[in-house]
């Protein structure tokens, strides 16, 4: 009944206004490096650009898929993306399917368990774990940005809790038919959970896209870095280092338009798949959250 | 023939040895391989590391190696409190951590509270799909985009400030107080909209009779939500805040490092990332792990705390 009052219509109104002006605001700082993307050099360059672009062009854009260090980081991110989200998916899809089974079907299921539990509880820190990878002679390879990574607790106890949910019969009907664990699990385990395998597929796609210092750290030719630690070097450390210095540099200002198109770029394929992510994460994360 | 007098023996309930045992095995062994790949991937990325604390405790020179560098005892943790370079970082992330908690609890607390208001279905999605979206975004294209927006000379923060305003131009991230309001306010922008999912569910979850039973005694909407909502998000914001509070020597290492400069280091240099810098630019190897090592048993002993706490609270569990 309190819809009707005059006071609830009010504050109805004002409620709807803030929220849809917080949600602009969210997502304004996007929209304006959009824009600057697509500005031509000399309105870019004397701060007129907003919300809309001024003087519409793709040069921005043109140059940045014309230069060949740009070119090549991305190949290798979609690279690692590809390749981490694969091989991150098999071993964690692997490793879920013991974890969820009851400790009286498989006794060492809890030891295991706290075995993945303190890594959480504790590292060894960055230096160590930078050490390891130097002595497996991972450096500058792919494989440094893909293993270290490759156990992410969070994501094996999702796909754990949703393996929980499969009815125990399946399985049970299966053993008794004469099916081992891995014909379970490949056969009837992985078709039922498809929706969770894509779901969990998709953080860790973001998850490597995203990914930067392990790239700055284990890589140490600049033209093999994964797209987001070149975008790091050259957005980042060169910006924030001159921002408080009285004159900016002429080079940086010219570059304004071409950095805001990286910027778009290193951006794109996250907003791509975010349509899609935004089906399951919240999902996925009360599940992780709240367990009753 | 030994084999078949323990079958008989053993009671079901009892300790797995003999044939028992083997024939346990004969189920499990799949499940032994299946665990594999990601047993010998945490043993050598989490576990070996953690032998590598031992060097916190040596003067740790790369070339002499674990066993040739000296033993140094506690020194390095010694120096990490009479320091004043490490002293300094360790308040800087004790204030930046601990601002960065009350809002991630206070906002999208609000925020679900408000959205939760809203009947039309489609405004809503769209509200929230617009919110969650910075949270997707790395810090490196959030810090290229506010080294953009925030430039005291060009930037469009500053250019709607003096021009709307009459302000004049604002350090945001060259000036050392102004540097912690930004990154307070610009892990807000990116973590609340997220922060909100587990309020609404929350809200969601909440027997409509309640409320129906206020309406009938006459309350008004504020009244439900002071009386009824708020009072049924309690065991989630305290189990969120305990959660929270196990990241008190957390500045958030991405986002201050894709942020800062040499002129903010006096007040928005964080543990982490001096411990890369010391670490790994510097070479101080034993004296960041040291550091590391510190923020580790801090970081355990919070953990443990807090994870009691919360399941005491709301019956909270991991596995």
């Amino acid at each position: 009944m309190y819809h009707k009052t005059p006071s609830y219509r009010i504050f109805s109104i004002f409620n709807h206004l803030l929220l849809a002006f917080i949600a602009i605001l969210c997502t304004l700082p996007l929209i304006h490096t959009l824009a600057l993307s697509l500005s031509g050099k000399a309105p870019a360059n004397a701060n007129l650009v907003g919300l809309i672009p001024i003087d519409f062009t793709w040069d921005a854009y043109d140059k940045t898929l014309d230069n060949p260090d740009f070119l090549r980081s991305l190949y290798v991110a979609v690279i690692r993306t590809v390749a981490g989200t694969l091989f991150g998916m098999l071993v964690i899809f692997l490793a879920a399917y013991p974890l969820s089974k009851h400790g009286s079907a498989f006794r060492s299921r809890q030891a295991y368990a706290w075995f993945f539990i303190v890594t959480l509880l504790f590292n060894g820190g960055l230096i160590p774990t930078y050490m390891v990878v130097q002595k497996l002679h991972l450096m500058n390879s792919i494989w440094a940005l893909i293993l270290p990574v490759t156990v992410n607790i969070w994501l094996l106890v999702l796909m754990m809790s949703f393996f929980r949910h499969i009815p125990k019969e399946l399985e049970e009907s299966s053993l008794i038919d004469g099916a081992g664990h891995f014909r379970i699990l490949f056969r009837i385990f992985l078709p039922i959970s498809m929706p969770a395998v894509a779901t969990l597929s998709l953080f860790t796609m973001v998850f490597h896209w995203n990914s930067w210092f392990d790239g700055l750290i284990y890589i140490t030719q600049a033209r093999n870095y994964p797209l987001s630690t070149f975008l790091q070097t050259i957005l980042v450390q060169i910006d924030t280092s001159q921002l408080s210095t009285t004159g900016q540099d002429m080079q940086n200002i010219s570059n304004t338009t071409v950095k805001a198109a990286q910027i778009f770029i290193g951006a794109l394929p996250i907003l791509a798949v975010y349509p899609f992510l935004q089906k399951y994460f919240v999902k996925g994360m009360v599940l992780g959250a709240i367990k009753e | 023939m030994g084999s078949r007098t323990n079958r008989n023996t053993i009671p079901a309930a009892g300790p797995l040895h003999g044939a028992r045992f083997r024939r346990m095995f004969r189920y499990t062994w799949p499940l032994h391989v299946m665990l594999l790949p990601a047993v010998i991937l945490v043993l050598l990325f989490q576990y070996l590391p953690m032998l590598g604390i031992v060097m916190a405790f040596q003067d740790f020179k790369p070339w002499t190696g674990f066993t040739g560098s000296e033993w140094v005892g506690l020194d390095h943790f010694r120096s990490i409190f009479e320091r004043k370079d490490s002293t300094q970082v360790i308040w800087n992330t004790l204030i930046i951590a601990s601002l960065k908690i009350v809002f991630i609890i206070v906002i999208p607390v609000a925020f679900a509270l408000l959205l939760n208001e809203i009947r039309h279905a489609v405004y809503k999605r769209t509200v929230q799909t617009l919110v969650y979206l910075p949270h997707f975004l790395s810090w490196v294209i959030l810090g290229g985009i506010l080294a953009d927006l925030l430039s005291p000379q060009s930037g469009l923060v500053n250019r709607v400030l003096h021009d709307w305003f009459g302000i004049r131009p604002v350090f945001f991230l060259g000036d050392g107080n102004w540097f912690r309001f930004t990154v307070v306010a610009s892990h807000v922008w990116k973590e609340f909209g997220y922060g909100t999912i587990i309020y609404l569910a929350a809200l969601a979850g909440i027997n409509p009779s309640l409320y129906e039973a206020a309406e009938v005694d006459g309350a008004s909407r504020l009244q439900q939500t002071l009386y009824v909502t708020l009072p049924s998000l309690v065991p989630i914001i305290v189990v969120c805040t305990t959660l929270e509070l196990s990241n008190i020597l957390n500045g958030g290492f991405d986002q201050i490092f894709n942020l800062y400069n040499p002129m903010v280091y006096a007040k928005g240099d964080i543990i982490d990332t001096f411990v890369y810098r010391v670490g790994i630019l510097d070479q101080q190897m034993s004296f960041s792990a040291a550091i590391g090592v510190f923020k580790s048993v801090v970081s355990l002993v919070l953990i443990t705390a807090v994870y009691r706490i919360a399941h005491k609270v709301a019956n909270y569990r991991i596995f």
